[in-house]
């Protein structure tokens, strides 16, 4: 008999197999480990999992449905909550979420409902298993702005209530983050990302990709002179932070959207595709979060050694510990309490090391985390021919600058209602990064659901 | 897919293409740029554009074949499409504003174009001749045979000077000769400057005008990804701030601009890229040995 206080383990891609592919790591549960893990649910009364879920996904009822080997029904309690379960099973940051609240968690390992919510999403798309569709349609156009989670959540939920609705994303591919961003060795784009996008259009919603809003057409003329009577933005997060220091623009830096999104959406990690990626011998990743992971695990891949630079210490790694337990195991270098000050070129310009500093921790700041500082006199210098900046990113001014009466905080963020998306233009809603700046898919997925009921309700009462 | 109309070469190696593009062709203004990608495997390809026609629906392009992606274009004929078209990107000309019509038509203006660069000088010395500003223009080409658009410029320009490197057509030496000229033999006085060309050309006129003190815009052309500011690929130095083309440009100040180090930037892909053109030119024949490639490591 197993151990009731540990997960069931999950099927991995080994280590030193892995690190040289960009299959995905984690293999899932088939099926007969899903119920297992399954079985170790107490259905507490009052459950604490729901509390932690940002969409409170009934999660002992699902559990419950799978635990019985009734997997489409477990599908549908899901569904109920969330629009991209296959997606969040695999990248939400479970151990913080509904994972951190479970009572199971208390003496052993929590329920890993991860692992469960992604088996059930799996499973109901390996068979066939598509949301209902609209019964109703209104014909009222609306037109939402962004393919990321917040957008085709906010799309599927419009389409739905019976609207007309069109997205239109600035890149030649649909998905936001879900294709630029994270990895194929995390989230597989033809099987999982490309078939919830197929879902979103299977309930009629219609994706126009290369329209940059605010450049190829404006809100006011989308509203104003193509019939949308309301827009939601879920532009995201896409502007890369810089540190500015010197060296910065020397060939061999890169920001981690470049080089993410060379990888990922040109898919420059294959032969067959056109554009290139520099394969760097050393490479050093700056910063501490999912997408520095994303970023050091791809270098890897691509045959460098890789060290992440990051100034605080590991517990303030602020990237799910899954990805930090992976980074390790496939043989990245964690250089922490560490701080970068100067990027070090050679006489033609190219990167030839980082120059930092060592770091304590000292009094907590505003973040509650204990700040760090430096200790004089430590510098070193790591020999590394690339440098990766991963520092975090901020909105994207393009459509905030050319909508009148849109307004945006001092962070340049879309200030909207939580409940209802409304923004300070009337008819116009938004969510997800655009307005929290850089966060989670399930927070942007959960925005896009409360503008989505929001824009239902500003129409309903038209 | 975005239907090429017309594709055909207006001069040795540069080849013209208009294509239908309803979105781009109905809000673009000179100075901004669009994204091009041919097919699937396709890398995102930055063009200025070069001429549009908002009735039709349509933007022209002209591009010179120097990597894997511009030499692949080369093989599509009318009726062939691209997978992806997207803009306008950037910023519009400072000249080519409506707002700003009544500071420019005070000025005198001089474009100076040079190869490939000739192109995207068109709509620009185009809209100010339509509202009402002729400016002056230099075009230089290496050889006679180089030269391109040289009826188009006519209608538009104030005065045209046509100059060849090897003289063989119009005037004898360099664009920076001909300002020169211009500006110390020929009593012409300038209070703006554009110049459009390759990197080393738009250095070497900008040290020019910098001796007058005549201030000069460029077009800058560096790596790009996806033209929407998100990943800093495209950054150039402009005094000592750091700028996205992309978004802030591509056009800048040209006398604020570090030219070697944008030159060095642009190098970057070079062997990775130099790669894949051989194993265009060359197929799978290729398989190393020329000792460049690196193809047999
Ligand atoms: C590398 C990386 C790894 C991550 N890992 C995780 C993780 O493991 N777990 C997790 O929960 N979160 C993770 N995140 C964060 C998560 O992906 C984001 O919070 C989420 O994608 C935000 O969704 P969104 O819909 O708001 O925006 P996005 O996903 O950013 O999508 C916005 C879309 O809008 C488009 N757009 C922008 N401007 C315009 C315009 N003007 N006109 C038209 N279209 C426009 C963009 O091209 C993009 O497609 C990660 C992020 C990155 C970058
Ligand atoms: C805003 C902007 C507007 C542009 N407008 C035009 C245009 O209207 N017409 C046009 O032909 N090109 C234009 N370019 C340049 C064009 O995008 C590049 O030539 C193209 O990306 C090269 O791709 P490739 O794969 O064919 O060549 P790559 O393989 O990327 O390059 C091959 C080699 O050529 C060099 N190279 C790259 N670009 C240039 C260049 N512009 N001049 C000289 N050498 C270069 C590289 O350093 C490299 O060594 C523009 C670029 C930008 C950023
Ligand atoms: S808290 Fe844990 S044990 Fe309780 S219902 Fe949720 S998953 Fe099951
Ligand atoms: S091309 Fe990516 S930010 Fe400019």
């Amino acid at each position: 008999m197993a151990d009731v206080l540990k997960k069931v383990p999950v099927r991995e891609q080994d280590p030193k197999v892995r690190a040289t592919n960009f299959d995905e790591v984690c293999l899932g549960y088939n099926k007969e480990e899903a119920i297992e893990e399954a079985t170790r649910c107490l259905h507490c009364k009052n459950a604490k999992c729901v509390q932690g879920c940002p969409v409170n996904i009934n999660i002992p009822e699902f559990i419950a449905e799978l635990k019985e080997g009734k997997i489409e029904e477990a599908y549908k309690v899901i569904s109920q909550s969330s629009a991209l379960p296959a997606i969040c099973g695999r990248v939400c940051p479970q151990e913080s979420q509904c994972e951190g609240k479970c009572i199971r968690g208390i003496k052993g390992e929590p329920v890993s409902i991860g692992k469960l919510e992604r088996f059930t999403a799996d499973w109901a798309r390996e068979n066939g298993i598509k949301p209902p569709a609209p019964e109703t349609r209104n014909g009222r156009k609306v037109a939402v702005i962004g393919s990321g989670p917040s957008g085709l959540t906010c799309a599927g939920d419009l389409a739905k209530y019976g609207y007309d609705v069109t997205i239109f994303e600035a890149l030649h591919e649909p998905g936001g983050v879900l294709v630029y961003g994270i990895p194929e060795f995390r989230l597989p784009k033809l099987d999982v990302v490309a078939k919830e996008v197929e879902n979103v259009k299977s309930l009629g919603v219609k994706i126009e990709t290369n329209v940059i809003i605010g450049k190829s057409v404006t809100i006011d003329e989308l509203m104003d002179e193509e019939g949308f009577e309301a827009v939601f933005i879920g532009s995201g997060a896409g502007l890369p932070m810089f540190m500015g220091i010197p060296g910065e623009t020397a060939k061999g830096v890169f920001s981690a959207n470049e080089y993410l999104t060379r990888n990922n959406l040109m898919k420059a990690f294959r032969d067959d595709y056109d554009t290139p990626i520099v394969h760097g011998k050393k490479v050093a990743v700056v910063g501490g979060g999912n997408v520095a992971m994303d970023a050091a695990r791809t270098a890897l891949r691509l045959g460098a050694e890789v060290h992440i630079v990051y100034r605080r210490s590991e517990a303030e790694l602020p990237a799910r510990a899954e990805e930090v337990h992976h980074a390790k195991e496939e043989g990245i270098i964690f250089d922490l309490l560490t701080n970068p000050k100067e990027i070090l070129v050679d006489e033609n310009d190219n990167v030839a090391g980082i120059r930092c500093i060592r770091m304590e921790l000292g009094e907590p700041d505003a973040s509650g985390r204990r700040r760090p500082v430096e200790i004089p006199g430590s510098e070193f210098d790591i020999a590394v021919d690339t440098v990766i900046m991963s520092l975090g990113t901020s909105p994207n001014p393009l459509i905030s600058s050319t909508t009148i009466g849109l307004d945006t905080n001092r962070r340049k963020c879309i200030i909207a209602d939580e409940e209802t998306g409304q923004t300070s233009k009337n008819g116009v809603f938004a969510g997800g990064d655009a307005v929290t700046g850089a966060a989670t898919v399930i927070l942007a997925m959960g925005a896009g659901k409360a503008a989505a009921k929001g824009i239902h309700e500003f129409l309903s009462a038209k | 897919m975005y239907r090429i109309l017309k594709a055909g070469q207006l001069a040795g190696n540069i080849y013209e293409m208009v294509v239908e593009a309803p979105r781009v062709a109905k809000r673009c203004l000179p100075g901004q740029f669009v994204i091009v990608k041919m097919d699937e495997v396709g890398e995102r390809i930055p063009l200025t554009i070069c001429d549009y026609d908002r009735e039709a629906g349509t933007i022209t392009i002209v591009f010179q074949p120097v990597g894997a992606s511009t030499e692949k274009f080369t093989q599509l004929r009318t009726g062939d499409a691209f997978r992806d078209f997207v803009g306008p990107l950037g910023q519009p000309s400072d000249l080519c504003l409506e707002s700003e019509l009544e500071e420019t038509k005070k000025k005198k203006i001089l474009f100076v174009a040079g190869g490939v660069g000739t192109a995207p000088v068109y709509p620009q010395v185009k809209w100010l001749h339509e509202h009402g500003v002729a400016a002056d223009v230099i075009v230089g080409a290496k050889t006679k045979d180089l030269v391109i658009l040289e009826d188009k410029f006519k209608a538009v320009s104030g005065n045209l000077y046509i100059t060849t490197d090897d003289g063989s057509y119009g005037r004898s030496g360099m664009v920076t000769k001909v300002i020169d000229d211009l500006l110390t033999n020929e009593g012409k006085s300038y209070d703006h400057c554009v110049a459009i060309g390759p990197m080393i050309m738009m250095k070497f006129c900008c040290l020019t005008t910098k001796k007058y003190n005549l201030k000069t815009i460029v077009s800058m052309n560096p790596i790009m990804v996806d033209g929407t500011g998100m990943c800093g690929a495209c950054r150039v130095m402009v005094g000592d701030e750091v700028k996205f083309a992309c978004v802030d440009g591509p056009e800048f100040d040209g006398h604020l601009i570090d030219f070697d180090a944008a030159m060095r930037r642009q190098a970057m892909y070079k062997t990775e890229e130099g790669r894949k053109l051989l194993e265009l030119r060359e197929g799978r024949t290729h398989h190393g040995g020329c000792g460049n490639c690196g193809g047999d490591k």
